[in-house]
């Protein structure tokens, strides 16, 4: 490996997603989010305002020499500001987070960001899912994706999916309501597949799971997976919690793999998969970190903190090192129960008083 | 690499894109024209799934970004 490979998209977009261990990954993204910083501060002048306040571009900690030390973004500031290291001409597409109160995160990309974003959103699914699509049920409704004032995260989020399907059913109706008989045919016809399902977990939970528990139907599939995402504040204040969630799921709809997955519009493209074990999982394009909610001094694995995602992808915005609102424990690198390679963390919930934003989240 | 019938994938390029068949050229480019966006690329896909009777994977989907190239990746079935 080249060390210019390091930052040539082609090249790292091929590496196996859950297959560079601590010290390759390190030679890897060490390399790229410097370049990154450095590609940030020259194109995005309040990005180079935010380096000149830690101490210019040129300061150890722009140049930095192992990954959990580049200096993370507040997710907030890209509420306040239009943060793009590209010209106005050259956006392609705006994206918005899915708040639910006040000003929502303004995420611009031009075409080779969104291009990127999807080849790496691909190749991670393609790891849980294959490369064959398949038949495929959403639990949303159509015209959630048909919004064209710019497009919402919850959408991205279906439109990003939808690749891996085919044949797809929307199961819940404009009002978001169940549309009985068309999962009922849908279901009835590739009941021997592999269903792909997808959804908010909220959504699935109280508009698909329990609405199908009122009405005392049951299914059995075989092989289905299920990916969700979105957020779990709703699900707790209803106290359910991702056991009770996977047990409702199999008990109405049969043989089901459940993954939940986290991911933002600040950092599309980017996804963090949970596995068989229950540990979300970082690509070899990303990588974590948590703090401290006061000194924000990086904590030690089991500890509980500030969530700082990395990841190698971003270059048309400054977003390659977010500090989240979300609260998690990294629980080990390398050596998860289920083989895969990289750090592995769960979530337990968003700091307090901060705005509800997730895609499950902020529907009502 | 086998021939394939050009007029049969241009013809599900108009009708899924919902374009002229004269801007139906080699050139014509995802995210290029103002009509081939994410939305009309998946309707795109199951034109040319039923029109050919085949199925593609992923990376063919990921791939197709031009008419050009929607001729490769087709001719591989």
């Amino acid at each position: 490996m080249q060390i210019d490979d390091y930052n040539n998209a082609a090249v790292f977009s091929q590496f196996p997603v859950y297959g560079l261990n601590s010290a390759e990954k390190q030679a890897f993204l060490q390399q790229r989010l410097n370049w990154l910083t450095h590609h940030h501060a020259t194109h995005c002048p309040e990005y180079a305002r935010l380096l000149t306040c830690i101490g210019e571009v040129n300061s150890p900690m722009c140049n930095i020499e192992h990954i959990d030390q580049v200096p993370p973004v507040a997710a907030r500031l890209f509420k306040d500001y239009g943060l793009k290291s590209i010209k106005d001409e050259e956006v392609f597409r705006l994206m918005r987070s899915s708040g639910t109160s006040g000003r929502q995160s303004q995420i611009y990309l031009d075409a080779d960001s969104a291009k990127l974003q999807s080849q790496i959103l691909v190749k991670t699914l393609q790891h849980w899912l294959g490369k064959q699509r398949r038949p495929m049920l959403i639990i949303d409704a159509k015209e959630t994706m048909q919004n064209k004032n710019g497009m919402s995260a919850r959408a991205a989020g279906l439109q990003g999916m939808s690749f891996f399907g085919r044949n797809h059913c929307y199961a819940l109706d404009e009002n978001m309501q169940l549309r009985i008989d068309e999962v009922k045919s849908f279901i009835e016809q590739y009941h021997n597949q592999q269903i792909f399902i997808f959804g908010f977990t909220f959504i699935v939970w109280q508009q698909f799971i329990q609405a199908l528990q009122s009405l005392g139907l049951k299914f059995n599939l075989q092989q289905a997976i299920l990916i969700h995402g979105g957020g779990w504040k709703k699900m707790q204040q209803q106290a359910v919690d991702d056991k009770t969630f996977k047990q409702q799921i199999n008990a109405q709809l049969g043989d089901v793999s459940v993954h939940d997955y986290y991911g933002m519009v600040e950092q599309t493209g980017t996804i963090y998969m949970q596995c068989e074990h229950g540990h979300l999982h970082c690509p070899v394009w990303s990588d974590v970190v948590v703090r401290d909610i006061n000194s924000l001094a990086q904590l030690k694995n089991g500890q509980q903190g500030l969530l700082q995602v990395n990841s190698a992808l971003p270059t048309s915005y400054p977003g390659h090192s977010i500090l989240t609102e979300d609260l998690a424990v990294i629980h080990g690198e390398d050596d998860c129960p289920c083989g895969r390679l990289g750090k592995y963390f769960t979530l337990h919930g968003r700091v307090p008083n901060s705005q509800v934003r997730g895609c499950s989240d902020t529907f009502s | 690499m086998t021939e394939i019938n050009t007029d049969k994938l241009a013809e599900a390029f108009v009708s899924a894109l919902a374009i002229d068949a004269a801007e139906v050229t080699d050139e014509l480019a995802y995210s290029q024209h103002p009509k081939w966006d994410s939305t009309a690329h998946m309707v795109l896909v199951a034109e040319i799934e039923a029109a050919f009777d085949i199925m593609l994977d992923t990376d063919d989907i990921i791939d197709m970004s031009s008419f050009a190239k929607a001729k490769e990746i087709v001719a591989k079935y």
